[in-house]
């Protein structure tokens, strides 16, 4: 004998249970999860960075802020460039001001609060310019770190905020030993260089790339063999930024000093 | 304005999207959170290991556990950039992330407390709405009451002896399953921290177990502390009402009462906090002697920059001399204040020089990072950033724990 | 009535169907494991079309020669060929029908980018002809004297 209670209760507990496909319990596909990461795409993007022959002009900044509408005046950037002054004492004197948007055209190193240190020409030992962008790592922290999955690696192997999803926790800015994210000051989630991925997809170059007048930066395609920054990659002397992390850069470096940080 | 240009000043080289991105609400977390793992930890000495002389405590420490519970959770949303999202975490965590986890691991904890909490506080439930029911003229407000110590019954009106000795027996199941799920919450943030390997100062394996330990003593010393305060308007209470009712305990004996149990929560805060400043002055000693190539400039964040709020107030005022009031014969009530205030403040200190000294320098390696703190709310950003969103923080659990009080009672003797 | 123990878990389950039911209607479709697997591709697979939407600014020399073929040939016959067009015109867009002109930068900063002498030589800076830009005519706009299609011809044009 079934009660009107007990009834109730069971045809309340089927209902529930028949209005809730499985679907709802998945959280993901265990196939999918096993899925080959190393899967050969037709691209995949690489940059190729020459110090020897970048000047410090900032267009490449320039041009990116424009580009990827960046605020021009807010001090972040997708990408900049670094300049580096090893005097003759053997210290090193790094700036970039305003993540070298506007180049260098003085010699006096900015050390901050608005403070510049002047340096006489002939105390110079070395001195270059090393660009900076995302490194799009085969192993980005930032996407291993982000708790919802506004951060991601394409197939294509360049790594994508998703501003409609992220919720501008900052643990992707934290993990990044790079420095490369930030928070967007118009739509406030995170943000970061990547690869002006709307260009590319295109057959076009990045911003960068097309605004820098000195082949010190180059895009390529390193499943491709035949393509120019390819070979250089694997025939030449080339260097990453920050092994120790294991992040496997994507962007190589060439005439890199013990000084670049 | 770029997030964190507000209260960042940078000296030398500094990547140029490098801010202090995360600032006190950061700091508050894991404090919060160390309160609430802590208070539960200290409710559960005694329904799990049947430490006798905490049974004062227990109840309470119970409840303050709960009431910090929302305000854990609290500091996060005012931190994040699109708190409206913050349900996302739920939707699609992504748990090779250490954050993911949160709201799963934080929903099961507080599942827990609150069941803990019906066991504890079922023949309350029962009773009061069984009492209400008798009121021969219900206005409004009785009549909400009655319906929320109903639903609070859960439909389960039995109080025989034999159903409350259930209801004990789950409490102390719930107690032992919550410490590790409570040491999780906690040393889980020690572990969002832990494991940014961008992050030279908060890089180590030891960084969730040092939390859980100054955890656990932070919780601890604020449910002394609250538990002196409230002892103390009970006594004025007390003092007042004995004039009608003679039979009520004097002031003396509850102040004896009351000392006893100080006395002896004080000697297990003692106990974590040895292990705390064990652990972390051990990390400290390791990092000095492999001096790997971050440590030139943790050195000078360390020894230099941080020096007074790591070694004065954290270790000197935080730990040192509240180890000494402690340990001293013959505690008092003033001096055991005294020492959890100053505990509460090492601990908070040991979180500000976490969070904040590891974002005391660049990841170039090569500057430094300072941080000033907004202090005065000119906008939305300064509050939730700044001063008193951190207060706001720091307040609510006061608020919701004189809530909760009226529906749990704390201090009801016939429990 | 049965065992009253197991009352919170009901609870406790209620809330967990709650929350999955909602993952039913707030997760997007497309959202879910993609090709770098869980770790690295776990997101919302319509993402990736919204950010090759984005606009195209800077559309490169090979775009402004369709109409300026005589500026493109004076410019790649000289030193500064490797200069795009829109360094100092600014980004094409959809010129000529929006913008329909351009604002060329004539700031005497845009040449100072490359030939404000610095004493740099172990640098490709120093290949570069420079000038102190605080001494070398301060108050003149470069273009007055050197023409930048073709600075070769700077002595013709003085």
């Amino acid at each position: 004998m079934i009660d009107r209670r007990t009834f109730c209760k069971k045809s309340m507990l089927l209902v529930g249970g028949l209005a809730l496909p499985l679907a709802a319990f998945e959280l993901f596909d265990p196939r999918k999860l096993l899925a080959d990461k190393s899967d050969p795409a037709k691209e995949r993007w690489v940059f190729l960075v020459d110090t020897e022959k970048c000047v410090g002009c900032g267009y490449c900044v320039h041009a990116c802020k424009v580009e990827n509408e960046i605020p021009y005046e807010a001090n972040v950037t997708r990408t900049w460039v670094e300049r580096y002054v090893v005097t003759k004492d053997g210290k090193s004197h790094i700036d970039s001001p305003k993540g070298g948007r506007d180049g260098f055209t003085a010699g006096r190193i900015e050390i901050g609060e608005g403070k510049h240190e002047e340096i006489r020409g002939e105390d110079v030992n070395k001195a270059f310019f090393v660009p900076k962008l995302c490194n799009q790592c085969e192993n980005p922290p930032c996407v291993q770190v982000c708790p919802v999955g506004a951060t991601y690696a394409t197939a294509d192997g360049v790594v994508l905020v998703d501003r409609k999803w992220c919720i501008g926790c900052g643990y992707c800015i934290m993990g990044c030993p790079y420095g490369v994210r930030f928070f967007h000051p118009v739509y406030h989630v995170a943000e970061k260089c990547n690869f002006c991925y709307h260009r590319i997809t295109k057959g076009m170059k990045t911003a960068c790339v097309d605004a820098c007048a000195f082949d010190a930066r180059r895009i390529g395609n390193i499943n491709d063999p035949a393509d120019p920054v390819t070979r250089i990659i694997v025939t030449e002397r080339v260097s990453i930024l920050k092994e120790e992390y294991g992040t496997k850069p994507q962007v190589y470096y060439l005439g890199l000093s013990k000084e670049v940080k | 304005m770029v997030h964190g240009e507000l209260w960042t000043v940078k000296e030398y080289f500094v990547y140029p999207n490098e801010y202090i991105y995360w600032t006190i609400q950061i700091v508050m977390y894991p404090f919060m959170t160390g309160l609430v793992a802590g208070a539960f930890v200290l409710s559960s000495l005694y329904h799990v290991f049947g430490v006798k002389q905490l049974k004062g405590i227990a109840r309470f420490s119970l409840v303050f556990s709960f009431a910090l519970l929302p305000v854990a959770m609290m500091p996060l949303l005012m931190h994040l950039l699109q708190p409206q999202r913050g349900i996302e975490v739920m939707m699609t965590p992504h748990f090779t992330s250490a954050i993911a986890a949160f709201g799963i691991v934080f929903t099961t904890y507080g599942m827990i407390v609150a069941s803990e909490l019906w066991f504890v506080y079922r023949q309350h439930f029962v009773e009061t709405a069984l009492e209400l029911r008798q009121a021969s003229e219900p206005t409004l407000a009785l009549r909400l009451r009655l319906l929320l110590f109903t639903a609070l019954t859960l439909g389960a009106w039995d109080v025989s002896e034999h159903a409350l000795e259930k209801d004990e027996r789950a409490v102390r199941v719930l107690a032992g399953a919550g410490i590790p799920v409570a040491c999780f919450l906690h040393g889980y943030a020690g572990f969002i921290f832990g494991s940014v390997k961008a992050n030279a100062l908060w890089m180590t394996p030891l960084m969730p177990v040092i939390f859980i330990c100054s955890a656990v003593v932070s919780g601890i010393a604020l449910c002394i502390i609250t538990y002196i305060v409230t002892m103390e308007l009970r006594k004025l209470l007390v003092a007042w009402r004995r004039k009608q009712e003679p039979g009520l305990p004097s002031t003396e004996e509850l102040k004896s009462a009351e000392i006893q149990v100080v006395t002896i929560t004080a000697r297990y805060l003692i106990m974590f906090l040895v292990f705390a400043i064990t652990l972390e002055l051990l990390d400290l000693v390791f990092r000095g002697y492999t001096a790997v190539k971050s440590w030139d400039i943790l050195r000078s964040v360390i020894y230099g920059k941080d020096f007074v709020s790591i070694f004065v107030i954290q270790y000197g005022l935080g730990n040192l001399v509240p180890f000494i009031l402690f340990l001293l014969p013959r505690l008092t009530i003033r001096r055991a204040v005294a020492g959890t205030l100053l505990v509460l403040l090492g601990v908070f200190m040991m979180r500000w020089n976490v969070v904040i000294g590891g974002q005391a320098f660049s990841s170039s390696f090569s500057g430094f990072m300072h941080y000033h703190l907004p202090i005065w709310p000119h906008s939305l950003e300064t509050f939730k950033e700044g001063f008193f969103g951190a207060l706001t923080v720091a307040v609510t659990p006061f608020v919701l724990f004189w809530f909760i009080n009226k529906v749990l009672p704390v201090f009801k003797e016939s429990h | 009535m049965k065992n009253h123990v197991w009352r919170p878990l009901y609870v406790a389950l209620a809330i967990v169907l709650l929350i999955l039911t909602a993952r039913l209607f707030l997760v997007p479709e497309d959202f879910g494991v993609h090709e770098r697997g869980y770790m690295y591709g776990w997101y919302r697979k319509g993402n990736e079309a919204e950010w090759r939407a984005v606009k195209v600014k800077y559309r490169t020399a090979a775009y402004c020669k369709e109409c300026h073929a005589k500026e493109y040939d004076a410019i790649k016959g000289s030193p500064h060929s490797r200069i795009m067009c829109e360094n100092c015109h600014g980004p094409a867009l959809d010129h000529p029908d929006d913008p329909p002109t351009l604002t060329i930068d004539r700031h005497r900063s845009l040449c100072a980018r490359c030939h404000a002498l610095l004493p740099y030589k172990t640098s490709g800076r120093s290949d570069i002809r420079g000038i102190n830009i605080e001494t070398h005519h301060p108050e003149a706009e470069c273009v007055l004297c050197h023409w930048p299609h073709n600075p070769k011809a700077e002595g013709k044009s003085l």
